[in-house]
Protein backbone atom coordinates (compact mmCIF):
# COMPACT_ATOMS: atom_id res chain seq x y z
CA UNK A 1 0.00 0.00 0.00
CA UNK A 2 1.22 3.72 -1.06
CA UNK A 3 0.20 6.60 1.08
CA UNK A 4 1.35 10.23 -0.28
CA UNK A 5 1.54 13.59 1.56
CA UNK A 6 2.56 17.25 0.78
CA UNK A 7 3.52 19.05 3.55
CA UNK A 8 3.76 22.81 3.39
CA UNK A 9 6.43 24.65 5.55
CA UNK A 10 5.24 26.71 8.26
CA UNK A 11 1.96 25.54 8.27
CA UNK A 12 2.01 23.56 11.92
CA UNK A 13 -1.83 23.52 11.92
CA UNK A 14 -1.16 20.62 8.94
CA UNK A 15 1.67 19.05 11.20
CA UNK A 16 -0.03 15.29 12.54
CA UNK A 17 -1.24 14.86 9.12
CA UNK A 18 -0.15 12.21 7.54
CA UNK A 19 0.77 10.26 11.25
CA UNK A 20 -2.59 10.54 11.95
CA UNK A 21 -3.77 9.04 9.28
CA UNK A 22 -1.20 6.16 8.92
CA UNK A 23 -2.08 5.32 12.61
CA UNK A 24 -5.62 4.52 11.37
CA UNK A 25 -4.00 2.38 8.29
CA UNK A 26 -2.71 0.61 10.52
CA UNK A 27 -4.91 0.14 13.07
CA UNK A 28 -7.29 -1.24 10.69
CA UNK A 29 -4.10 -3.54 9.80
CA UNK A 30 -4.52 -4.57 13.00
CA UNK A 31 -0.64 -3.93 13.33
CA UNK A 32 0.55 -4.40 17.27
CA UNK A 33 -0.05 -1.59 18.86
CA UNK A 34 2.70 -1.13 20.61
CA UNK A 35 4.27 -0.95 17.19
CA UNK A 36 1.75 1.83 15.86
CA UNK A 37 2.59 3.96 18.72
CA UNK A 38 6.92 3.56 17.51
CA UNK A 39 5.61 4.37 13.91
CA UNK A 40 3.19 7.36 14.59
CA UNK A 41 6.10 9.06 16.85
CA UNK A 42 8.49 9.24 14.46
CA UNK A 43 6.35 9.77 11.25
CA UNK A 44 5.04 13.04 14.09
CA UNK A 45 8.59 14.06 14.43
CA UNK A 46 9.38 13.91 10.70
CA UNK A 47 6.69 15.98 9.56
CA UNK A 48 7.34 18.74 12.34
CA UNK A 49 10.76 18.71 10.76
CA UNK A 50 9.73 19.62 7.25
CA UNK A 51 7.31 22.52 8.44
CA UNK A 52 9.43 24.02 10.96
CA UNK A 53 12.85 23.24 8.66
CA UNK A 54 12.24 23.30 5.20
CA UNK A 55 10.67 25.12 2.13
CA UNK A 56 8.18 22.10 1.95
CA UNK A 57 8.40 18.53 0.61
CA UNK A 58 6.56 15.62 0.42
CA UNK A 59 6.27 12.19 2.34
CA UNK A 60 5.70 9.13 0.97
CA UNK A 61 4.78 5.87 2.93
CA UNK A 62 4.92 2.16 1.55
CA UNK A 63 3.01 -1.01 3.93
CA UNK A 64 4.25 -4.16 3.20
CA UNK A 65 3.43 -7.39 5.50
CA UNK A 66 6.62 -6.65 7.29
CA UNK A 67 6.94 -3.28 8.03
CA UNK A 68 6.57 0.49 6.57
CA UNK A 69 9.33 2.64 4.99
CA UNK A 70 8.97 5.99 4.81
CA UNK A 71 10.54 8.66 2.73
CA UNK A 72 10.23 12.50 3.57
CA UNK A 73 11.96 14.44 0.33
CA UNK A 74 12.06 18.57 1.02
CA UNK A 75 13.47 21.32 -1.36
CA UNK A 76 15.94 22.88 1.12
CA UNK A 77 17.34 24.08 2.03
CA UNK A 78 19.28 21.40 3.51
CA UNK A 79 21.30 20.69 7.00
CA UNK A 80 25.22 21.53 7.29
CA UNK A 81 25.86 19.19 9.77
CA UNK A 82 23.90 16.01 9.83
CA UNK A 83 26.01 14.64 13.01
CA UNK A 84 25.24 17.59 14.79
CA UNK A 85 21.23 17.61 14.02
CA UNK A 86 21.28 14.08 15.43
CA UNK A 87 22.52 15.42 18.75
CA UNK A 88 19.58 15.18 21.68
CA UNK A 89 19.21 19.46 22.27
CA UNK A 90 21.22 20.61 19.14
CA UNK A 91 18.61 22.58 17.56
CA UNK A 92 18.49 25.18 14.84
CA UNK A 93 14.84 26.07 14.93
CA UNK A 94 13.63 29.96 15.08
CA UNK A 95 12.34 31.32 18.55
CA UNK A 96 8.82 31.22 17.40
CA UNK A 97 9.02 27.15 16.95
CA UNK A 98 10.60 27.08 20.42
CA UNK A 99 7.99 28.99 21.61
CA UNK A 100 5.64 26.65 20.75
CA UNK A 101 7.38 23.90 22.31
CA UNK A 102 9.13 22.32 19.40
CA UNK A 103 12.93 22.84 18.15
CA UNK A 104 14.33 21.10 21.61
CA UNK A 105 16.69 19.19 19.96
CA UNK A 106 14.47 15.90 20.33
CA UNK A 107 12.98 15.38 17.00
CA UNK A 108 15.93 13.66 14.80
CA UNK A 109 16.79 11.49 18.46
CA UNK A 110 13.39 10.33 18.63
CA UNK A 111 12.78 9.13 14.76
CA UNK A 112 15.85 6.90 15.28
CA UNK A 113 14.98 5.40 18.65
CA UNK A 114 11.39 4.49 16.99
CA UNK A 115 13.06 3.21 13.98
CA UNK A 116 14.75 -0.21 13.06
CA UNK A 117 16.99 1.69 9.70
CA UNK A 118 17.42 5.40 9.47
CA UNK A 119 19.32 7.30 6.73
CA UNK A 120 19.57 10.67 6.07
CA UNK A 121 20.84 12.64 2.99
CA UNK A 122 21.11 16.49 2.88
CA UNK A 123 22.65 18.75 0.62
CA UNK A 124 23.24 22.40 1.78
CA UNK A 125 21.00 24.61 -1.56
CA UNK A 126 19.42 21.42 -2.57
CA UNK A 127 17.26 19.40 -0.02
CA UNK A 128 17.20 16.60 2.43
CA UNK A 129 16.24 13.15 2.21
CA UNK A 130 15.07 11.16 5.23
CA UNK A 131 14.38 7.52 4.45
CA UNK A 132 13.36 5.17 7.97
CA UNK A 133 11.83 1.86 8.41
CA UNK A 134 9.88 0.15 11.39
CA UNK A 135 9.34 -3.59 11.10
CA UNK A 136 5.83 -5.09 12.67
CA UNK B 1 -9.99 6.12 37.53
CA UNK B 2 -11.65 8.50 35.55
CA UNK B 3 -11.12 11.74 33.39
CA UNK B 4 -14.84 13.36 35.41
CA UNK B 5 -13.59 11.97 38.77
CA UNK B 6 -10.36 14.52 38.27
CA UNK B 7 -12.46 17.35 37.35
CA UNK B 8 -14.38 16.78 40.34
CA UNK B 9 -11.88 16.57 43.02
CA UNK B 10 -9.68 19.50 41.62
CA UNK B 11 -12.72 21.53 40.43
CA UNK B 12 -11.35 21.57 36.68
CA UNK B 13 -13.17 23.71 34.28
CA UNK B 14 -14.35 21.41 31.11
CA UNK B 15 -13.13 23.48 28.04
CA UNK B 16 -14.34 20.62 25.37
CA UNK B 17 -14.07 17.48 24.59
CA UNK B 18 -16.65 16.56 26.64
CA UNK B 19 -16.84 12.62 24.92
CA UNK B 20 -13.78 11.79 26.61
CA UNK B 21 -14.84 12.86 29.94
CA UNK B 22 -15.30 8.76 30.78
CA UNK B 23 -11.46 8.00 29.26
CA UNK B 24 -9.45 5.82 31.66
CA UNK B 25 -6.91 7.58 33.40
CA UNK B 26 -3.90 5.41 34.83
CA UNK B 27 -1.08 8.76 35.09
CA UNK B 28 0.37 12.07 34.16
CA UNK B 29 2.67 13.35 32.08
CA UNK B 30 4.42 17.38 32.70
CA UNK B 31 5.72 19.03 29.85
CA UNK B 32 5.96 22.27 27.62
CA UNK B 33 8.23 20.60 24.97
CA UNK B 34 6.02 18.45 22.66
CA UNK B 35 8.92 16.31 21.61
CA UNK B 36 9.49 15.19 24.91
CA UNK B 37 5.81 14.16 25.58
CA UNK B 38 5.67 12.65 22.07
CA UNK B 39 9.02 10.58 23.13
CA UNK B 40 7.77 9.57 26.53
CA UNK B 41 4.20 9.91 27.69
CA UNK B 42 2.15 6.87 27.58
CA UNK B 43 -1.07 5.89 26.31
CA UNK B 44 -3.83 7.37 29.29
CA UNK B 45 -1.81 9.91 30.96
CA UNK B 46 -3.19 13.01 31.81
CA UNK B 47 -0.96 15.91 30.31
CA UNK B 48 -0.13 19.05 32.22
CA UNK B 49 1.17 21.96 29.94
CA UNK B 50 0.56 25.88 28.73
CA UNK B 51 0.83 25.18 25.33
CA UNK B 52 -2.44 25.85 24.36
CA UNK B 53 -1.87 25.83 20.28
CA UNK B 54 -3.61 23.25 18.49
CA UNK B 55 -0.52 20.78 17.76
CA UNK B 56 -1.23 19.74 21.86
CA UNK B 57 -4.07 17.99 20.49
CA UNK B 58 -2.38 16.21 17.70
CA UNK B 59 0.25 14.88 19.84
CA UNK B 60 -2.52 14.32 22.73
CA UNK B 61 -4.54 12.11 20.01
CA UNK B 62 -1.61 10.36 18.44
CA UNK B 63 0.13 8.97 21.87
CA UNK B 64 -4.02 8.18 23.10
CA UNK B 65 -3.93 10.49 26.27
CA UNK B 66 -6.93 10.61 28.40
CA UNK B 67 -6.92 14.43 28.98
CA UNK B 68 -5.35 17.57 28.60
CA UNK B 69 -5.06 19.90 31.70
CA UNK B 70 -4.18 23.22 30.66
CA UNK B 71 -2.53 25.88 34.26
CA UNK B 72 -2.63 28.57 35.45
CA UNK B 73 -6.12 29.69 34.00
CA UNK B 74 -4.55 29.76 30.11
CA UNK B 75 -7.37 28.63 27.62
CA UNK B 76 -7.05 26.70 25.16
CA UNK B 77 -6.89 28.65 21.08
CA UNK B 78 -10.19 28.14 18.91
CA UNK B 79 -8.55 25.07 16.56
CA UNK B 80 -7.41 23.42 19.82
CA UNK B 81 -11.17 23.34 20.69
CA UNK B 82 -12.09 22.25 17.77
CA UNK B 83 -9.85 19.37 17.43
CA UNK B 84 -10.75 18.31 20.99
CA UNK B 85 -14.17 18.24 20.34
CA UNK B 86 -13.39 15.98 16.93
CA UNK B 87 -10.64 13.52 19.01
CA UNK B 88 -12.77 13.29 21.61
CA UNK B 89 -9.76 14.40 24.43
CA UNK B 90 -11.15 17.06 26.66
CA UNK B 91 -8.83 19.78 26.94
CA UNK B 92 -9.82 21.04 30.88
CA UNK B 93 -8.26 23.98 33.08
CA UNK B 94 -6.83 25.13 36.52
CA UNK B 95 -5.85 28.16 37.95
CA UNK B 96 -3.27 26.56 39.89
CA UNK B 97 0.23 26.20 38.89
CA UNK B 98 1.64 23.37 37.15
CA UNK B 99 4.01 22.25 40.36
CA UNK B 100 0.65 22.79 42.29
CA UNK B 101 -1.49 20.36 40.26
CA UNK B 102 1.09 17.80 39.61
CA UNK B 103 1.83 17.66 43.13
CA UNK B 104 -2.34 16.95 43.90
CA UNK B 105 -2.92 14.85 40.68
CA UNK B 106 0.05 12.90 41.55
CA UNK B 107 -0.86 12.02 45.14
CA UNK B 108 -4.43 11.07 44.25
CA UNK B 109 -3.35 8.93 41.41
CA UNK B 110 -0.72 6.91 43.26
Amino acid sequence: MNLNFEIASGDFSKAGRASSHIKKVLKQLQVEPKVIKRIVVAIYEAEVNVVAHSVGGTLSAVIDEIGIQVELKDNGPGIEDIEKAMKKGYSTASKKVRDMGFGAGMGLPNIKKNTDELSIKSKVGEGTTVTFRTNF
Amino acid sequence: MLVSDLVEKFGLKVFSGEEGLENEVNGGYVSDLLSDVMGNAAEGEVWITLQTHQNVMAIASLKDLAAVILVKGTEPEDDTLERSNEEGIPVLGTNLSTFEIAGKLYSFIS
